[in-house]
């Protein structure tokens, strides 16, 4: 497979740089600096420190035996992104992209945020590098995400809620670019997944793939071999991408996106952009989108914020044109019913996000016979989600 | 092919106008949709009598990123009136029985890749539309729309800002037809005032590596300040301002005689830059 993505930050068809000419000099600017950074040795050592004396990599894989003998069939690892500094993955982007921002001597740090984790990760770093801090988060999200607001609050960030469109992530992302175009030449745009234009989906998928790479040594060194399947759920698709990118050679190794199915792909209620959605440019990339038959961009629905959004990375989209990696759905409900079991077998309260990957690991381990190796990103802690959650149940607080 | 479009008999005819006086064209931008498809009609017709060189007619998208509140505002109405590539067409052809003037559809990619570009560049030949520019979609990405554009006649019509340096100039022009649309600022469209004495500066050193007309806009509202953009440009935009006089005039009997009044100022102020700025 070729080194992706090509000079022009293509993947395939997919990718690109669909931008207003104003950002086109600062994508290739961007572009220019990260290339030199990636193999600056010293830039990758400021990186690797702060990911391990102040995020607290490398996260453990953790084999969780009641969960592998309640599901009955493969062996389950859990690789541990929810104990890092924040509580999800997160923090590994937003620390390196606030120092590669620090190095190219932008003053002023930007991002969008939909549940409120890419702000608070983003805020957490702006205040460890003493950097200005600006999030764009929907008016709706920060009505029901009040406590990572004021969390951003506290870290130092000034949280802008955006009442233009659906008043969500989507409409988060707009503001966020009009605010780029609009400050260019002092603003880092902290893009927070594997989207937008190039190069962030690469330079996201890099600075993820810290999970990958552990994973890969930790399953060698505890089983001395290779794991059948990678589970992780998708969003805009960076913590799967991290986990997916170092094996994506291992041609052995099959690689499962988990998307929010909401309601239902049938309902039109859903954010599964590559099982609902058709190939369309937003944002900057061209991509799978939730998309009506004029081109209008839909709203996505999920239970789950960090996954409530109309597009997918464009490597995905790649990933699944070429049969490289296989894409699912789950539903709102059968993701409430993964927390609960990973809750009771394992004392670990995942986020809705990550309980997406654990429900297509309950449908998928039984399938399998007890040799056979599951490894799933269980990409942040639930905390945040139980307001949600104990509504969704019907529990008044 | 190319001399014998409209925009560039335009650009012709306003450069060959008697007595030396410099005259840009007046480009008013309409929202097709906003209110509803009748009135933008209208609407386009009194912008014609108003004096208007070449109309831009945006094709509303659902997330707008270069646009400011009062086009943002514009697309959404027009959205909900579900508006369509094939019915702004439509429009196009029914306004073409009565106006020759150079028509640009002006708008974001995913609609138009939706509906195919080919398919696009056909139909919008058919209809006599006679240039295209998409905000989102620079040269790098363009050839996809550009190649079926050109084959049915039309003109590619690209952007410039503030940011852009010799390098992406030159990449600009290698597919830039029509004219050249200068943005007059960083920032979105209608959102912070222009600044006439550094666009004039910058407009002035695009000149030497530009074949083409140099229209600017963003951030043009008032005849005062179209004359003052016209002193040194070949065209002038004036887009949220209309739209907001549309959105506030919006229902009134009234409002296509506003609308063609407001272009009729806009437009003596571009006839006559040095008498209007005074």
């Amino acid at each position: 497979m070729p080194s992706l993505p090509d000079r022009r930050g293509h993947y395939g068809q997919f990718g690109g740089r669909y931008v207003a000419e104003t950002l086109m000099p600062a994508l290739l600017e961007l572009d220019d600096a990260y290339s030199k950074l990636r193999r600056d040795a010293d830039f990758r050592r400021e990186v690797r420190t702060y990911l391990k004396e102040y995020a607290g990599r490398e996260t453990p894989l953790y084999f969780a035996r009641r969960l592998t003998e309640r599901l009955g069939g493969a062996k389950v690892y859990l690789k541990r992104e929810d104990l890092c500094h924040t509580g999800a993955h997160k923090i590994n982007n937003t620390v390196g992209q606030g120092l590669l921002a620090r190095r190219m001597g932008k003053p002023r740090i930007i991002a969008e945020t939909g549940a409120g984790q890419h702000g608070v990760a983003t805020a957490t770093v702006t205040a460890l590098l003493g950097m200005q801090c600006e999030v764009f988060m929907g008016a709706e999200d920060v009505r029901r995400q009040s406590l990572n607001v004021f969390r951003m609050k506290l870290l130092g960030a000034q949280v802008h809620a955006v009442k233009s469109g659906s008043e969500t992530l989507k409409d988060a992302v707009n503001e966020a670019l009009r605010d780029w175009v609009t400050n260019v030449t002092s603003t880092y745009y902290l893009v927070g997944s594997t989207m937008g234009p190039h190069p962030y989906p690469r330079i996201v998928r890099d600075f993820q793939s810290v999970i990958g790479t552990e994973a890969r040594r930790q399953i060698r060194k505890q089983e001395g071999r290779l794991p059948d399947y990678l589970v992780a759920c998708i969003g805009g698709g960076s913590n799967a991408m991290g986990l997916f990118y170092p094996f994506v050679q291992d041609t052995g190794v099959e690689m499962i996106g988990v998307e929010a199915a909401g309601d239902g792909i049938e309902t039109g209620r859903h954010a599964a952009s590559i099982s609902g959605g058709l190939v369309g440019v937003l944002h900057g990339k061209k991509t799978y989108v939730l998309q009506d038959e004029l081109g209008q961009v839909q709203q996505a629905h999920s239970i789950s914020a960090g996954l409530d959004y109309p597009a997918v990375g464009p490597e995905h989209a790649y990933l699944h044109a070429t049969g490289r990696a296989k894409y699912v759905a789950v539903t709102d409900s059968e993701a409430v019913d993964a927390l609960r079991l990973l809750t009771e077998t394992e004392g670990i309260i995942p986020a809705l996000e990550s309980s997406h990957a654990i429900a297509h690991v309950a449908k998928l381990a039984p399938t399998l016979r007890a040799d056979q190796i599951i490894v799933a990103n269980l990409s942040g802690r639930g905390d945040k989600d139980m307001n949600t959650v104990a509504d969704y149940l019907g529990v008044t607080l | 092919m190319a001399a014998a479009n409209r925009i560039d008999r335009c650009f012709a005819r306003l450069r060959a106008r008697d007595g030396g006086a410099r005259e840009a064209a007046l480009v008013p931008f309409l929202t097709a949709g906003d209110p509803d498809l009748g009135t933008t009609k209208t609407l386009l017709e009194a912008v014609c009598r108003g004096g208007a060189d070449l109309i831009e007619i945006g094709i509303p998208f659902s997330d707008p990123t270069a646009d400011g509140p009062a086009i943002q505002r514009s697309s959404a109405r027009a959205i909900e009136k579900g508006v369509s590539l094939p019915k702004i067409f439509e429009m196009v052809v029914d306004l073409r029985r009565s106006f020759d003037i150079p028509i640009v559809l002006f708008g974001y990619y995913n609609p138009i890749f939706h509906y195919g570009p080919e398919r696009f560049a056909a139909d919008a030949a058919a209809a006599g539309v006679d240039g295209v520019l998409v905000v989102d979609l620079p040269p790098e990405e363009a050839d996809e729309l550009y190649r079926p554009l050109r084959a049915a006649g039309l003109e590619m019509i690209f952007l410039l800002a503030p940011t852009s340096d010799a390098k992406r100039i030159r990449v600009v022009m290698r597919k830039a037809g029509g004219f050249v649309y200068f943005v007059s600022m960083t920032g979105v469209t209608g959102s912070k005032q222009i600044d006439i004495g550094s666009v004039r500066g910058m407009v002035e050193g695009l000149r030497s590596h530009c074949r083409l007309p140099i229209g600017v806009g963003f951030g043009i509202t008032t005849p005062r300040e179209a004359a003052a953009v016209a002193a040194f440009a070949d065209a002038v935009v004036v887009g949220s301002a209309l739209v907001r006089l549309i959105e506030e005039s919006s229902g009134s009997d009234a409002l296509a005689a506003k609308v063609e009044e407001f272009v009729r100022e806009l437009k003596q102020a571009t006839r006559n830059p040095a008498i209007a700025a005074a």
